[in-house]
């Protein structure tokens, strides 16, 4: 029993009193490591949007936008599908600034006899594709083969699975790393595959295509070249090809990211408020048990302990608590985030993917500490006046 | 082995009331040596428990020295004087003095552990015994009766050791028989060990088992007759 172990056995042997000092800083713990497991999360869902998007401009036709939210589409799933004609990507390359440019073509299946599931099936040009491709080659190795297609995270289908869509067999070959966006309910193909899918709706009466040819595409993601002004080649692009809107992805993600921004600002002042008033709460309950303990501390000074060993003693009993209440905290809200993360995802209606395991692992540990610190801070003014008391007068004015 | 109190006072601020100050021990001389009793007596408020504190490195005098050999205890540091009192000298203040998340042993063993010297359990077992609080070891301080409490207070104080036992009201709440058993043990201690021991009291049977006594009054320390010898075996 020395300056560590009494404060070890006053915590277990007073059970209430630990329980609501811990309890407070469980509360404390759990607004820090909830809220910003969230804001980081939305973050790493508005990095990865961007990343898979990748492209500078999107081309799709002039009515594209007014049949569906291009919004909805890469931030919630939603299915939907527009078509032009596949000459629009030739014509964009000629362009002046456009470094690289591939084509997607958009299929949504239905949920029906037809189909295993009700997805949205986007097809690419493996040879031409720098935004969806990379994603891919780290889950595949080698290239998408014709009726094989790369599941989202999201897609009920396990590799080697095979799923139909209108009645086509397409066997999964590759589960694609989580992004946090719409994009997680998607399934991948070749050109080859998507041509074959979109034969065969228009075989079963489901009526994709327009009346635009045979080659027909949905989207033209282009990459603007290093010191082309973006703005300027989207103008050219959408005074050069007639028919197609030219919009910039940015614009896309401007409106998520203004959404992000004010959640962030909301979670970061909730987290603020929680602390002060954690903060405040915890100064004002050690100040009132050390009051209460006065006639205790006193008889420790009697027994010889000197003032830098009650401060230690007190400290070290607060930041216990701490420790424990930040651990409680901590695991209460890994207990929400965690197995509810679809359904803060669906409530915020952004991008939300959940940090990296070492990222949050930091982050829990970090807020275990930052309690511990919170808790032993509230206790040092009333440790430190604790031990100025003349120890003959705190035991007088104890009685 | 020598305690000696040079010319100290305790003046306290009054918070209410016309003066500002006033006056609760007077400048006095007191020399404390190994070997005896010394009992103080005097009305409540006479400046007893403040002296008693004084002498004993709880409470530092207003002016005056208080010399534990050579050694002035409130020039030392806090770390210095904590230490000191730990190892060379004991006190039992009025009233609980007990902390209640520990058992009676631990109580009584806590000087020791809490600079984590080898515990003196078997000493601990022995004051226990003499004090017929032996089978209370395990107990938490909350079941105990206040007599109890003080022969707890006792048993931790004797337990070190202690070159001077400061013993502030030992016999409160004691009857007759404990009354006289904590008395003789103290003045035994004293005697049989070569140690100091100091003890205020309202009871005016302690003055039977004084070396030498004093009263206390308004704060001046007033000597008494010389009481040796006349003390009961």
């Amino acid at each position: 029993m020395n300056s560590i172990s009494l404060p070890v056995k006053n915590l277990l042997r007073r059970p209430g009193r630990t329980m609501a000092l811990t309890l407070l800083t469980a509360f404390l713990a759990l607004a820090v490591f909830g809220g910003s497991v969230v804001v980081l999360s939305l973050r790493s869902g508005l990095n990865s949007l961007e990343a898979r998007l990748g492209a500078d401009i999107i081309l799709v036709p002039s009515e594209a936008q007014s049949k569906v939210s291009f919004q909805n589409m890469f931030l919630q799933g939603t299915t939907g599908a527009f078509y032009m004609d596949a000459a629009v990507l030739d014509k964009a390359l000629e362009v002046e600034g456009v470094e690289k440019a591939a084509p997607q073509t958009f299929l949504a299946s239905l949920k029906a006899d037809c189909c295993s599931i009700k997805i949205q099936v986007i097809g690419i040009d493996p040879q031409r594709d720098f935004t969806v491709q990379p994603w891919i080659a780290r889950s595949l190795t080698g290239a998408l083969g014709d009726m094989d297609v790369a599941v989202g995270c999201k897609v009920e289908a396990d590799v080697g699975e095979i799923i139909r869509i209108y009645e086509q067999r397409c066997k999964v070959v590759a589960r694609l790393e989580a992004t946090g966006t719409g994009l997680d309910t998607a399934v991948y193909c070749n050109m080859n595959t998507m041509n074959a899918l979109l034969q065969a709706a228009e075989a079963m009466g489901v009526s994709h295509r327009i009346e635009s040819g045979d080659q027909v595409i949905s989207a033209v993601y282009v990459k603007v070249k290093d010191g082309y002004d973006i703005g300027a080649v989207n103008s050219r692009l959408n005074g050069h090809i007639r028919k197609v809107t030219a919009v910039r992805t940015r614009s896309m993600i401007t409106g998520v990211s203004d959404s992000l921004a004010g959640v962030s600002r909301t979670v970061t002042i909730l987290i603020a408020a929680v602390w002060v008033l954690a903060f405040i709460i915890l100064l004002l309950a050690f100040a009132l048990i050390i009051r209460e303990r006065k006639r205790e501390f006193a008889v420790l000074r009697l027994a010889g302990a000197s003032r830098g060993m009650l401060s230690r003693m007190v400290l070290l009993e607060s930041a216990m608590c701490g420790l424990l209440g930040g651990l409680a905290g901590v695991g209460l809200a890994a207990l929400f985030l965690f197995p509810f993360a679809r359904l803060i995802e669906s409530a915020l209606k952004l991008p939300y993917l959940m940090p990296r395991t070492g990222t949050v692992l930091l982050l829990a540990a970090g807020t275990v500490l930052l309690s511990a610190l919170v808790a032993a801070l509230s206790s040092v003014i009333a440790a430190f006046r604790l031990s100025r008391v003349d120890p003959g007068i705190a035991l007088r004015e104890g009685n | 082995m020598l305690m000696k109190a040079e010319n100290i006072s305790k003046r306290y601020l009054r918070k209410t009331g016309g003066a500002n100050y006033f006056l609760a021990v007077k400048p006095l001389n007191l020399e404390l040596s190994a070997g005896e009793t010394v009992v103080l007596m005097g009305r409540s408020g006479s400046g007893k428990t403040t002296l008693l504190n004084m002498l004993c490195g709880l409470l530092s005098p207003t002016e005056g020295e208080v010399w534990f050999n050579d050694t002035s205890l409130y020039r030392l540091d806090d770390q210095a004087l904590s230490c000191l009192r730990s190892e060379r000298i004991a006190a039992v203040p009025q009233g609980r003095s007990a902390i209640d998340t520990l058992t009676v042993l631990e109580n009584i063993l806590l000087p020791a552990k809490l600079y984590g010297r080898s515990l003196p359990v078997s000493d601990a077992r022995q004051w226990m015994e003499r004090l017929d609080i032996a089978h209370l070891g395990d107990a938490r301080p909350a079941e105990l009766s206040g007599g109890e409490l003080r022969r707890v207070a006792i048993v931790r104080a004797l337990t070190q050791s202690p070159d001077f036992l400061f013993a502030d009201e030992p016999t409160s709440d004691l009857d007759d028989e404990n009354t006289r058993l904590v008395l003789s043990t103290l003045r035994d201690y004293a005697h049989e060990r070569n140690r100091a021991v100091f003890i205020v009291t309202h009871e005016s049977e302690a003055m039977a088992y004084a070396d030498r006594s004093f009263r206390m009054d308004g704060g001046q320390l007033i000597p008494a007759a010389d009481m040796k010898g006349a003390a009961p075996a």
